[in-house]
């Protein structure tokens, strides 16, 4: 393709993302527009923006690579990731935000009182940033390869580069506007391109790419789109742990965590839940029908194993010429925004705990967070380039094992079981993060033939999320009379509703 | 454990096994006391009496206050009652009390609680309770060090006290600053609504009803906190009715970042910063003046300033009047940066950048969550 396109819609992204985020700040407001000016976030805007913020280089790229090469049992991943905020509705919205934490580790020392289970959070939400940062910068590294040709490693360090003077600069904080744009953004740029597609495929026949007839790489379209694998030996058991682990990981990511703290009070938290689970329900249609698609134009992307470029290489292949360049363009603009989206608001989050946490004592403010911002993307750049070859989405569904290991235990547990003690938790995080900890490096470094063991370790969290919970339970049981005593009361403010009259301010009188 | 704990010991350089002990006596004793300075309530009690009871190695222990048991921690549970009983004796008798197998009758074999010494607790004079230390043998060392406990737990009690008049002072200023807001402003507002009566009787409604509103925030009994969206929304009234009076003179700039609304403030303490702008930027300039309030979104935190383009002031003077030189008038000033620095922290304080005729800009930091402070 044409790279003087990509990069001129890489720039305008980097330009209007900046626009945004000054413009939206610089109203100047009279005392008349008071109202206008202390009227907080919308639930419907900060759904946009928790969307925007949410929808990753992994679900741009990485769904519709997966589909093509595996078929319909990868659709779990999108349906995962979008279910999971159906359990933080139900579950964890309100209470959450009503508890007036603003991070993780803020929930876990207001629910159990306790420094060390504050730290031990700290650290997981590091572990489990990196981790989710990690695969970022190789999509981004192997999405610039495909459209520059630089080498993957070179790709990998521009983009963590134009990350980390992003966040250092200020031009990527978690402003609502700004990440609201990006939804709408990722979405049309999704959008657009697959119209031109799927007019162009009608025009072509429409051939199911499911049927018997389409044979790719020795598959044919039938076992394609069998949404319980047929190739792997325990597909069953892997789906239902990803399952588990999409569904239980996506309260534990630390950048989504943040942005529920803008929602004014615990109803508002779940109005934006609700509108956040129709605007990726709507969002997550359209990466499978590119993968789809790609079975009947790209198929030599599977042997090639360069599955992920697929949604950049469709309208080359389908539309070509202009029109094809100006689409492409389109969707690398997307893909970039996506990819900077996400990286820049887990850089910050990681970068908050660092600097808090780890460099406050040593360091002045700023100091401690540009510091803490370097680190935070240097592990996991340098990662990026050590690691195996795995995919996007794999690596992105390993954070999400580890999240619903840790944090979903700790935040379902603590707010719904007063019985949660400090040395229960406590425990409960260190199982099952070790144990999660542990499948990932194994799954990183080392190379597992087909069996029970590597399917377990490919797919930790049906394992790791019950025994975590069970540890936290027996524990919790064990050390019943340390349990924090101010826990009746914090109960109580977590799930009253505010419009119920209860003097909230009492404790601090 | 015992192995590591030891090596431990060891590799810290205590040479003997005395000091050893000292050691371990005055790390016993620094567990024992975060609870006991949060005051004396069963729920302190019961945290801390596990460290008291190994700091007098006896089989049990308890401590009441001068209505009853507190809490009872060890062996030989049955014995609660003639444990309260011996408390209340020492208090009552405000000394030393010995009980010995006749106060403690029990018929259960093996009971390892046969001596009991009750030692007041004695805070700022007042007696506020006993400390019983249940025993096997009878032992004027274990009498001595009951004593000792308890004369240093009554020190760790004391230190709760002043830690609570402490607390009661900043809620004192509190009410002293809701008392202290008025008598000017309520003064010129009503005037200022009066000359609206005949010519505009809608305008003066409305501004009646917004002065109801200000004060009733203004004066609300209850809670030491607040959201910085109902804070702005006080202030917005404020200035109206200040502006009532000074009609175009006064202009209002607002940048608000709407992420940070729901960040908990201490109650009315943006509110003196902008009274004092108003006073400072305005009052004493014949042209008018701008007053800007801004806040932004800083991760972990959210940054409030309140600016005016008047006459300024002396640096020196604001650090005098922000140590608590009581000869100022800025009293909304101190008030403000103590209970800022009481809430959140030293390094919480109030940052004041201004010089003389160059304007004034106040800036308050507040920490988006902070330990105790919750919705």
């Amino acid at each position: 393709m044409n790279a003087a396109y990509g990069l001129g819609a890489v720039l305008l992204v980097t330009v209007a993302t900046l626009a945004i985020g000054t413009w939206g700040l610089r109203f100047s407001r009279t005392t008349s527009d008071f109202f206008v000016a202390s009227r907080s976030v919308r639930p419907g805007l900060n759904a946009w923006a928790i969307s925007g913020e949410y929808l990753s280089g992994a679900s741009f790229l990485g769904v519709a690579g997966l589909v093509l090469a595996f078929g319909g049992e990868m659709l779990w991943y999108p349906v995962g990731w979008t279910a999971g905020y159906l359990v933080l509705l139900v579950l964890v919205a309100a209470p959450l935000r009503r508890s007036g934490a603003y991070t993780l580790p803020d929930f876990a020392e207001a629910r159990l009182d306790s420094r060390v289970v504050r730290t031990l959070s700290s650290v997981l939400v590091v572990a489990i940033g990196w981790l989710y940062l990690m695969p970022q910068f190789r999509g981004a590294g192997a999405a610039l390869e495909s459209a520059t040709g630089l080498p993957p490693w070179a790709g990998a360090v521009i983009v963590a580069a134009v990350v980390l003077a992003n966040v250092l600069a200020g031009g990527m904080r978690s402003i609502t506007f700004v990440q609201a744009f990006q939804y709408w953004l990722k979405l049309t740029a999704l959008l657009v391109p697959l119209m031109f597609l799927l007019v162009i495929w009608l025009h072509d026949g429409g051939t199911s790419p499911a049927s018997a007839s389409v044979v790719v790489d020795g598959v044919s379209g039938l076992d394609w789109s069998n949404p319980i694998d047929v190739g792997g030996d325990h597909p069953l058991y892997s789906t239902y742990s990803l399952m588990l682990a999409t569904f239980l990981g996506t309260m534990g990511l630390p950048h989504v965590v943040v942005r529920y703290y803008t929602n004014p009070d615990g109803r508002a938290a779940r109005q934006t839940t609700f509108v956040v689970l129709v605007l990726l329900g709507v969002f997550y249609v359209m990466p499978p029908v590119y993968g789809a698609l790609g079975r009947l134009y790209a198929p030599d992307l599977v042997a090639s194993g360069g599955t992920d470029s697929v949604v950049l290489e469709l309208p080359q292949r389908m539309v070509g010429g202009l029109g094809g360049d100006l689409l492409t363009a389109l969707l690398t603009g997307g893909a970039f925004a996506a990819f900077l989206a996400t990286s820049s608001g887990l850089t910050v989050a990681v970068a908050g705990v660092v600097s808090q946490d780890v460099f406050s004592r040593r360091l002045e403010g700023v100091t401690a967070f540009r510091v803490a911002a370097t680190v935070g993307v240097a592990v996991p750049l340098l990662f990026a380039l050590v690691a195996r070859d795995v995919s996007v989405a794999t690596v992105v569904g390993l954070a999400f094992a580890m999240a619903a290991a840790t944090f979903c235990p700790l935040l379902v547990l603590g707010i719904w079981w007063r019985g949660l003690t400090a040395a229960g938790a406590f425990c409960g995080l260190v199982v099952g993060g070790s144990l999660t900890g542990f499948a990932v490096l194994d799954r990183l470094l080392v190379t597992r033939d087909h069996g029970w063991f590597a399917a377990l370790v490919a797919q930790p969290a049906a394992w790791a999320v019950p025994a975590s919970v069970l540890t936290m339970v027996v524990v919790s049981r064990l050390t019943k009379s340390s349990r924090p005593a101010h826990v009746s009361r914090f109960m109580v403010r977590l799930h009253t509703p505010e419009a119920v009259a209860l003097n909230r301010n009492l404790e601090n009188g | 454990m015992v192995v590591w704990h030891r090596w431990r010991l060891s590799r810290r350089g205590f040479a003997s096994d005395a000091d050893r002990a000292t050691f371990q006596t005055l790390h016993t004793a620094s567990l024992a006391s975060p609870a006991l300075r949060a005051g004396l309530t069963a729920e302190t009690v019961e945290k801390s009496l596990r460290h008291l009871r190994a700091l007098l190695g006896t089989p049990a222990v308890a401590i009441a206050d001068t209505t009853g048991l507190l809490g009872y921690d060890g062996r030989g549970e049955h014995h609660r009652d003639q444990a309260a009983a011996l408390a209340a004796r020492a208090v009552a008798e405000q000394t030393g009390v010995v009980g010995g197998p006749r106060d403690l009758a029990c018929d259960e074999p093996g009971c390892p609680v046969r001596h009991a010494f009750a030692s007041p607790l004695v805070i700022e004079d007042r007696v506020a309770g006993a400390l019983v230390a249940l025993a096997e043998q009878p032992s004027a060392t274990l009498l001595r060090a009951t004593d000792e406990v308890a004369s240093w737990a009554s020190g760790q009690l004391e230190l709760a006290e002043l830690d609570e008049s402490r607390h009661r002072l900043v809620r004192a200023e509190v009410r002293a600053l809701r008392a202290q807001i008025s008598p000017h402003f309520i003064y010129n507002s009503l005037g200022a609504i009066a000359s609206f009566v005949r010519t505009d009787p809608d305008r003066a409604r409305e501004l009646l009803l917004e002065f109801a509103d200000f004060t009733r925030y203004s004066f609300r009994q209850h809670g030491e906190f607040t959201t910085l969206a109902e804070e702005l929304r006080s202030i917005e009234r404020y200035l109206l009715l200040e502006q009532a009076r000074f009609g175009e003179r006064l202009t209002v700039t607002l940048q608000v970042a709407p992420e940070v609304l729901g960040v908990r403030i201490p109650f009315l303490c943006l509110q003196p910063l902008v009274e004092n702008a108003v006073r400072h930027g305005l009052e004493r300039r014949a042209g008018g003046g701008t007053i800007t309030i801004e806040a932004r979104d800083v991760d972990r935190e959210c940054e409030i300033s309140v600016e005016d383009d008047g006459e300024g002031e002396d640096p020196e003077r604001i650090r005098r009047v922000l140590a608590g030189d009581p000869g100022t008038d800025s009293v909304g000033l101190a008030n403000v940066d103590e209970r800022l620095r009481n809430t959140f922290g030293d390094e919480y304080g109030l940052v004041v950048e201004t010089a003389p005729g160059a304007g004034t800009k106040v800036i308050v930091r507040v920490p988006k969550y902070a330990p105790g402070i919750g919705p």
